[in-house]
């Protein structure tokens, strides 16, 4: 499908190093920031602290407050500035600490960030991105491990992204920050402190395309953001039992790039979406009808979806049950197999 | 002490300028900032050493069973935190969140309200749960990550904790409109609302909302703010320039500033808030000027934006060592008393301890449980499903 072109973000550093997603995160803002006077980060606990998760460290110290902002505790504040911001030539990164505080903004999101393009025709661009460490499984309360990202892609004029690994994380920031259109960039929070290998010489891909992570011929597995990991582990211990698993890693959820999707499933004959946002109504009910409609007559058995449950998210001793996990991507698969 | 008019008349001359809250940074960088005795308005009735001081409009008397049983309260809070702040380092809560510091501001609001009044709390209402006869106990299972809660609020009237930040003010303006609406508000015998929430919170669009609904309404609702100097790692100066509680008067009710670290001045001053409400007066801001005196959770590290100096300053106004002054230098409290009171505090520490241990994981079918009222197929669908292939690993590591 076709993606906006986009300038290859160039990188001040040159030699191959091991980084973390929060690393590579922090590297791509600081890059941005050097290159465009006009970027600006802007959250709560942001500055001084440097985020929650550290995601921010350092750049206030090097910035200044005035382009690292410690807001006021108001989200539909930070991302209502942000677009008036935008509009005065800024190019706004809002970050929400945790997925369950991005409601507040909701009204500015759907109402504002999302129409204004279309409203103004064209004439008011808003390069915005807002940062959201989506997902669960790291044992927090409430609100702290959601995945809202179906209502956003679920808005038109939103872009919504999901970086797995730490290099896709400092390639898709610095894309996401150099796009016109306002982008959801969602952080798989508990895939923080994994490591990968960068090298900033590399070519990476345009933002809003997926890759195909491994090949395989038994089945296709269509996944993002933290249930990457999962479905490559899944690959690895099915290949045990004979089962070559294809896994695609989605990356941008909309616009949707399902091209290596379709050519996947052509070949596998089956497919199964996995993700950790509840099924209803979501990315993965989208996926699903899209292949049944395009690789309909390719389809040796329905596509089969391994998401959250449709209930709010457990309290923490329950969520080992209630995330995808292994078991349960392999357990689709035989059933698809099964068919 | 207050008809509704004296608040939306204009601001009175002589009232400082609005910038007058924001610090030099001289003041910060020197531990200045929090320290500053809250301003002039501040309500105070017992000082940081100790010395009962008299308020021309809260000239309370406090009988010494009463002094002794707010020491109690404040004792058994701490003893509690301090325990579940150590389970958290053991691993055995997921997440704790500190009352350190706000045991006055709490016990003084708790033990002000009556039994058939509502509490709404945020999420570090530890002392308010206590005064509401949640025990400690019950409020483990939602950091331990077993449930969301498991108090039943309509009945303890005492909501569950609140962790979207304000949310509750407009839940509690709601509630507060409907005891006026149900005709509970006019005399004695009324009823009335307080709703906790912190500096950081007073951003929030909610709780600005709430603000012009009680007031348009006039709900029968006191805003309990605790200003504990810090949201995370932001100071207050990043969410106002006027002292907080001096937003009251744009939205046409009193706002009165109390010294959240003395128990007899929050107890006196949340007293006549809630009478005020009863009375068909309401609402009312109280800011409780206190300070956080640990981290914000046990996830955070507070030495990466405050000076240590700050919270030394603070220990000087600690709330519970004044009392503790108070009693023994007025011969309202011995040694013995003392030493029983620690002894039951140890013993609510062991407790909870054991009560943590014991806790049970929650089965799975308990996610399905109760997301609707009625019966809903879909859902029902999912959770045969689930435990049919959750049965499959029956002995096995699941
Ligand atoms: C809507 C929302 N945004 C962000 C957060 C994350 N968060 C939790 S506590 C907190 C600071 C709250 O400060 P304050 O209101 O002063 O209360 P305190 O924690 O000091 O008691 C923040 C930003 C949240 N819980 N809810
Ligand atoms: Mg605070």
């Amino acid at each position: 499908m076709a993606t906006p072109t986009i300038d290859r973000p160039t990188s001040t550093e040159s030699a191959t190093q091991t980084i973390t997603i929060i690393k590579g995160l922090n590297m791509a803002l600081r890059a941005c920031m050097e290159r465009d006077p006009k970027v600006i980060v802007m959250g709560e606990d942001v500055g001084k602290l440097g985020g929650v998760f550290r995601v921010t460290d350092g750049l206030q110290k090097d910035f200044g407050e005035q382009r690292v902002l410690d807001t006021p505790l108001a989200e539909s504040g930070i991302v209502g500035t942000a677009i008036g911001l935008a509009m005065r030539g800024f190019r706004p990164v809002c970050e929400i600490q945790f997925d369950g505080f991005i409601f507040p903004a909701f009204d500015q999101i759907v109402s504002q960030l999302a129409k204004l393009h279309a409203r103004s025709q064209g004439k008011i661009k808003l390069p915005i991105v807002i940062r959201v460490p989506f997902g669960g499984g790291i044992g927090a309360v409430e609100h702290h491990s959601e995945s809202p990202e179906s209502y956003f892609a679920h808005t038109a004029g939103l872009r919504v992204v999901a970086c797995s690994n730490p290099v896709d994380a400092y390639w898709m920031l610095q894309q996401a920050i150099e796009s016109d259109d306002p982008v959801l960039f969602f952080e798989p929070k508990r895939r923080y402190h994994e490591k990968g290998q960068l090298d900033p010489t590399a070519q990476p891909l345009p933002l809003y395309s997926s890759r195909v992570l491994r090949q395989g011929t038994t089945a296709t597995i269509a996944t993002y953001g933290p249930m990457v990991r999962t479905c490559m582990d899944a690959a690895t211990a099915g290949a045990e039992d004979g089962v070559d698993l294809e896994v695609i890693d989605l990356r941008s959820l909309s616009p949707l790039d399902l091209d290596p999707v379709f050519e996947s499933v052509r070949r596998t004959g089956r497919l199964v979406v996995v993700s950790e946002a509840p099924g209803e109504a979501s990315i993965s009910s989208e996926i699903a009808a899209k292949v049944q409609q395009e690789c309909f007559y390719s389809l040796e058995a329905p596509v089969l979806r391994v998401t959250g449950f449709d209930t709010p998210y457990p309290a923490s001793k329950l969520e080992e049950e209630y995330l995808p996990d292994l078991d349960r991507v392999l357990d689709a698969v035989d059933r698809s197999l099964a068919w | 002490m207050s008809s509704p008019e004296r608040w939306t008349q204009p601001q009175p001359a002589g009232t400082p300028a609005a910038t007058a809250a924001r610090p030099t940074s001289e003041q910060v960088i020197a531990g200045l900032r929090a320290t500053s005795e809250g301003g002039p308005e501040l309500v105070q009735l017992l000082t940081p050493e100790g010395e009962r001081v008299h308020h021309p409009e809260f000239d309370v008397d406090f009988s010494d069973e009463e002094l002794r049983g707010l020491y109690r309260d404040m004792v058994l809070v701490r003893r509690a935190d301090r325990e579940a702040n150590a389970l958290q380092r053991q691993g055995q809560l997921g997440l704790w969140v500190p009352l350190l510091g706000q045991e006055a501001a709490q016990i003084g609001a708790g033990r002000a309200l009556r039994p058939e009044d509502m509490a709404f709390p945020g999420y570090r209402e530890h002392g308010v749960a206590w005064c509401r006869g949640i025990s400690p106990k019950d409020i483990m299972g939602m950091w331990r990550g077993t449930d969301h809660g498991s108090w039943d609020p309509v009945e303890r009237r005492f909501h569950l904790y609140t962790i979207v930040i304000g949310n509750q003010c407009l839940n509690a303006t709601g509630y507060a409109m409907g005891q006026r609406f149900e005709g509970k508000v006019g005399d004695d015998n009324g009823e009335a609302t307080m709703v906790f929430f912190g500096d950081g919170a007073t951003s929030q669009g909610d709780v600005h909302e709430a603000f012009v609904w009680a007031s348009v309404y006039d709900a029968p609702l006191v805003f309990f703010c605790q200003n504990n100097q810090w949201a995370i790692s932001e100071p207050t100066e990043r969410q106002t320039r006027l002292p907080l509680y001096q937003r009251a008067r744009g939205y046409g009710f009193p706002g009165i500033r109390v010294d959240g670290n003395d128990v007899l001045a929050s107890l006196a001053v949340s007293r006549w808030a809630l009478e005020e409400c009863r009375h068909g007066n309401g609402p009312v801001l109280i800011e409780a000027f206190t300070y956080r005196m640990d981290a914000h959770t046990t996830s955070d590290d507070a030495t990466r934006y405050r000076h240590s100096d700050e919270l030394e300053a603070w220990k000087l106004k600690d709330p519970i060592e004044r009392v503790r002054v108070h009693l023994s230098r007025n011969g309202i409290a011995d040694h013995d008393w003392f030493d029983a009171v620690q002894a039951e505090a140890d013993e609510l520490a062991a407790e909870l301890r054991e009560h943590v241990y014991n806790l049970p994981d929650p089965p799975t079918e308990r996610m399905f449980d109760h997301v609707y009222a009625e019966a809903n197929p879909v859902l029902a669908a999912q959770r045969d499903e689930f435990l049919s292939y959750m049965s499959t690993f029956a002995g096995g590591e699941h």
